[in-house]
């Protein structure tokens, strides 16, 4: 069992060596395959015997529904809005995540704090900003980040959705007009972000232009290593990766 | 959302801070009228929360929801909403802005429930410190008097219940203020509060608070000035 760490500040009231489960998080934008893959994936851990527990964000009971409809509207700033998915993702990590670790789940999370911070910095928010809010938060076993072409995702978001969507395209933070152009460049700022973090936060890329059946080897293949590495302590490898 | 918190402002900031009884409310509405009707530039800020943060806190507090981390963060979220919609753009604007509680009542009230004090302070480390800071400072035992003795039905979250201080909601409330007080008290230097003597009549102290402003606030800047 690997000894759960926070970034940094501790969360009241959760004694960490209790937490014997594994925390995997999977980034990447929509139409990336997250939600395809964690469903595959979660099948593949419960035959294996592992009790699996899915997480996402704006999913919260307590300000889940508002976050829905503040998303609606785009009537709060970009400030409040990051603070109120601060809310509902600490609501969560307190009241899902960490009771699932407790009692030893596999916890597949559909996207994390990376996610949140690098929407918050391409709107503005100062990056230290934006980690200290989030330094309470549990670290990882292992972060999965799906990289896609932008030619891939455009094609798949089309696929799935036949449009746009307004906050993947990052229409509120007047990139340009036309929604394409808009999504492009959201994207690209979107995935600047992810790289400047990916040392500190330790993620590990997955190439997610492959088929279906591809990633999804990938990451068993992965998610395998995590949980013998979380079997036998003794030979568990320090990650890599610096923590505020 | 950028660097706005050192920026320079053409306006003003003043909060008042203290505890529930200790008069602050009453001495800035006074503030608030003399500033109107001498015709400054003047806005009064109300601890009002925008609808859906409303929303979502009453349910939070129904249902007893909250965690210190969520209540903490939700209100932080409540601020903000009302920093950047409302008190940002007043300061940018040039006006005199007055705020009954500020983010000090944050650190007091989310460092009792349990919150760390540092990351209190990079959570809201978005907002500017107030160019004047009245403290208005009364011996635990006063503050409690006057808001006991009217036997007020006193609220779950406000008596500090979800702390199981005591099972007596009044005698939970008493252990709360305390705290809360101490917090305050903490944070008098580290902030630079201007600290009142409370147990004062409401009329000494408002002559204090106005000649506390006029000191430290160019008032002639914000004299209205009518376009012709």
């Amino acid at each position: 069992m690997s000894l759960k760490r926070t970034y940094g500040m501790a969360l009241a009231g959760v004694d960490l060596r209790k937490l014997s489960g594994t925390l995997i998080a999977i980034e990447g934008p929509d139409s990336s395959g997250r939600s395809t893959q964690i469903a595959l994936l979660t099948r593949w851990l419960e035959q294996r015997g592992h009790a699996v527990a899915q997480v996402e964000l704006r999913r919260s009971d307590l300000v889940g529904a508002e976050l829905e409809r503040a998303k609606q509207g785009n009537i709060l700033s970009p400030r409040t809005l990051s603070l109120f998915y601060a809310t509902d993702f600490y609501d969560q990590l307190e009241n899902r995540i960490v009771p699932a670790l407790r009692a030893g789940f596999v916890v597949l999370a559909d996207r994390y704090i990376y996610t949140l911070m690098a929407r918050a910095i391409v709107r503005g928010a100062e990056p230290e900003w934006a980690a200290s809010v989030y330094s309470m938060a549990i670290v990882p076993d292992a972060v999965f980040y799906m990289t896609i072409s932008l030619a891939t995702l455009v094609q798949r978001t089309f696929q799935t959705h036949s449009e746009l969507d307004y906050w993947e395209s990052g229409m509120d933070c007047g990139l340009s007009r036309d929604w394409f152009q808009s999504f492009v460049r959201y994207q690209r700022k979107i995935r600047s972000e992810f790289f400047k973090m990916q040392t500190k936060y330790a993620f590990e890329l997955v190439n997610a232009n492959r088929s279906i059946a591809a990633v999804d080897r990938d990451l068993r293949g992965r998610i395998q290593l995590v949980l013998d590495r979380a079997e036998k302590p003794e030979t568990r490898r320090v990650r890599r990766g610096r923590v505020n | 959302m950028t660097p706005e918190k050192d920026e320079k402002f053409p306006g003003k900031l003043i909060a008042v801070e203290g505890l529930d009884g200790s008069g602050k409310s009453t001495q800035i509405h006074l503030v608030h009228q003399w500033l109107q009707s001498t015709g400054y530039r003047v806005f009064f800020s109300e601890w009002n929360s925008s609808i859906l943060v409303r929303e979502a806190t009453r349910k939070g507090k129904k249902r007893q929801l909250l965690t210190p981390t969520t209540f903490s963060l939700i209100h932080a979220t409540d601020f903000a909403d009302r920093y950047e919609r409302q008190i940002l753009p007043l300061l940018r604007a040039g006006y005199l802005v007055l705020c009954d509680r500020y983010i000090f009542t944050a650190f007091a009230r989310d460092a009792v429930r349990g919150c760390d004090r540092a990351w209190l302070r990079k959570l809201y480390g978005f907002a500017r410190i107030p160019d004047l800071t009245l403290f208005f400072r009364l011996p635990l035992t006063v503050a409690l008097g006057r808001i006991l003795e009217g036997r007020p039905q006193l609220k779950y979250f406000e008596a500090g219940m979800d702390l199981e201080l005591n099972p007596d909601i009044t005698e939970s409330f008493r252990i709360f203020q305390g705290r809360v007080l101490g917090e305050y008290l903490t944070m008098v230097n580290e902030f630079g509060f201007t600290v009142l003597d409370a147990t004062q009549t409401v009329f000494q102290q408002q002559g204090i608070v106005r000649r506390l402003i006029q000191e430290r606030v160019d008032l002639g800047f914000f004299r209205k000035r009518y376009l012709q």
